[in-house]
């Protein structure tokens, strides 16, 4: 360590830098959530609908199986572009009635295939959950990811 | 033990230690899952046995540090802990608090945010408990000695239940929820957390080499700052996919590849410190756990997050087994082995004898730090195989993970070793006490004293 280095220096560095950096990085955070809701996210689409179909994916723990936007467990398919998977862009009453038949579909039961469990959805339930994933479909992620297969 | 109060630190290694037991049973299941699909699919599906998994580490690493800063406190504070019996409170809200969490996990009681899945009830019991014990052991601090090393510990304490409180703010716009959620998973583990580490590193190198305090503190605030200059802004290589602005593919790639610097800093300051260190000391353990600590933070920390940080490789990488590779061996190297450090290092004076069964701690780790690379290698194979077919030849993702059963099953054995590893570290933390050092060897000259 270099002997010109005081260890009082050196403290007044740590704290003054990094008061420095935490501030910066607030403030970009502060930006970040405005071009959020004003670019990047369709905030006008952000229905009761899509929020309790963010509801319908926590209550039942989605992400400790699947990832969105990336994050998550990658045990089981991206679904941050399902919607775009399943044609929604082109058809979405078929992107709509493929997704949820899909999920009524489990548990597929099919010999040395990961097992996705039954979720007793009302159709209320069912239709937010695809409300909120076709919404986060809409998100401008810098066009990740790179293909449909997530 | 040269504080009576120092004994409280005992019971939060053991809850800390019986938790991380129970951590491996479900990263069992879990990797038992990946091999073979139906296991246990119709009794516990695949996101109890994550949730629990993940849940638990934490828990238990904040049960960790709790138990390391009651230890290190009456030492650098030169006095004993303002109140034995706030300790002993706050460890039994803590650990009922996570008993709790986790058996609700069991049946379905969760919040569904991932790391964050307590429920409303549990994080506030958490929160309680975690500022009875900042203001136990602040108190002591405040009345007694201040070094660089209980300074700069209780920072990144205070740091990590001030950036907590983002847990309880859910927003219902994904993206946003995704920017404030990272001012929890990432200021702690990339950010404060580093502090609690450094620290305790320092606090242990100290012990081990005898080396003078004042250069031992200048290294300690030169690791930190680098920490918090690379990891604040380093924050940004979350914030490439997530809805953000792309100015943070620069930022976040240029300042979390500087996030290497603090961790290879630790592996020079710990290596030169033991070059120039006076002192012999007996415990041969904790000089092993001192070293190897910020080894594998390096690699599991730095060089594996390197790997994929920067922004046109994380396009393609983000959210593979790449990220699992790197999660594993960095968690396990900055964060895990520094608390079997200290633990290490502890242990023989909390049970008042001399240093003991370090041959067999040794072995535990070896074979658990072994253990934990081959698995970041299995892992790391199948990531680098599931991002060329899946994110550059577009292949559907089922279809690529049937692809990668043969690196699941070596993980699967990676962590059938891991468990045995754990399994002799634990017994012979707190096994019977066999003397394993020679008679009249040099181990001993150091004597009774420096214990």
């Amino acid at each position: 360590m270099a002997e010109g280095l005081t260890k009082s220096a050196a403290r007044n560095i740590f704290y003054g830098g990094s008061l420095f950096f935490f501030l910066l990085f607030a403030a970009l955070t502060a930006h970040s959530h405005w071009y959020m809701v004003n670019v990047s996210t369709d905030s006008a689409g952000l229905t009761d609908s899509v929020k309790h179909g963010k509801e319908v994916w926590e209550k039942n723990m989605c992400i400790n199986c699947h990832s969105l936007l990336g994050e998550g467990a990658y045990f089981a398919p991206e679904l941050s572009n399902v919607w775009e998977r399943y044609g929604g862009h082109e058809n979405a009453d078929a992107a709509r009635n493929g997704i949820a038949a899909w999920i009524r579909a489990q548990p597929l039961n099919v010999p040395g295939r990961r097992q996705m469990p039954a979720y007793d959805f009302s159709e209320d339930e069912m239709q937010s959950l695809i409300d909120f994933l076709e919404w986060t479909d809409g998100i401008d992620a810098q066009d990740w990811p790179p293909f449909p297969a997530g | 033990m040269k504080y009576e109060t120092q004994k409280v630190a005992l019971p939060f290694f053991m809850v800390a230690m019986a938790l991380f037991a129970l951590q491996i049973v479900f990263g069992l299941l879990a990797a038992t899952v990946y091999a073979w699909p139906e296991f246990m699919a119709s009794v516990m599906p695949f996101n109890i046995m994550r949730a629990s998994h993940t849940n638990l580490l934490i828990v238990w690493l904040l049960i960790g540090f709790m138990g390391c800063t009651y230890y290190l406190m009456p030492e650098e504070a030169e006095r004993e802990i303002h109140s034995p019996g706030l300790a002993y409170l706050q460890l039994a809200i803590f650990a009922f608090a996570g008993a709790a969490a986790l058996v609700g996990y069991q049946f379905g009681i969760h919040e569904g945010r991932e790391f964050l899945e307590q429920p409303f009830w549990v994080k506030v019991l958490i929160t309680i408990s975690f500022l009875i014990f900042l203001f136990n052991t602040s108190m002591t601090l405040a009345k007694g000695r201040k070094t660089a090393i209980n300074m700069v510990l209780m920072l990144g304490l205070w740091l990590a239940a001030v950036f907590w409180l983002f847990a309880f703010y859910n927003p219902s716009n994904l993206a946003v929820d995704k920017l404030y959620w990272w001012w929890v998973v990432h200021l702690w583990v990339e950010g404060v957390w580093e502090l609690i580490m450094a620290a305790l590193l320092g606090y242990l190198v100290i012990k081990m080499t005898g080396v003078d305090r004042e250069v031992i503190e200048k290294w300690l605030y030169v690791i930190v700052g680098l920490a918090l200059f690379s990891g604040l802004l380093g924050t940004g290589h979350h914030y490439y996919w997530i809805g953000a602005p792309s100015y943070w593919q620069p930022i976040g790639s240029i300042f979390s590849t500087l996030e290497v610097a603090p961790f290879f800093t630790m592996v020079m300051f710990a290596f030169t410190m033991f070059w120039k260190g006076t002192r012999n000391h007996p415990n041969k353990a904790a000089m092993l756990w001192t070293l190897g600590c910020p080894t594998v933070a390096f690699f599991g920390a730095g060089v594996w997050g390197f790997m994929h940080t920067l922004h046109w490789v994380n396009y393609y990488s983000h959210g593979t087994q790449v990220t699992a590779a790197h999660g594993h061996l960095a968690f396990y190297g900055a964060y895990v082995m520094i608390i079997l450090g200290v633990i290490t290092f502890a242990m023989p004076s909390l049970r008042r004898s001399q240093p003991y069964n370090q041959v067999m701690n040794m072995w535990g780790f070896w074979i658990t730090t072994g253990a934990m690379c081959f698995m970041t290698f299995t892992l790391t194979f199948a990531g680098v195989v599931q991002t060329h077919l899946q994110r550059v030849l577009g292949m559907n993702y089922m279809e690529v993970q049937g692809q990668l059963g043969l690196f699941y099953a070596m993980r699967l054995g990676a962590g059938v070793a891991v468990a045995i590893g754990v399994g002799l570290l634990l017994y012979s933390f707190f096994g019977p006490r066999r003397v394993q050092v020679p008679a009249g060897g040099t181990q001993l000259t150091a004597g009774a004293a420096s214990a």
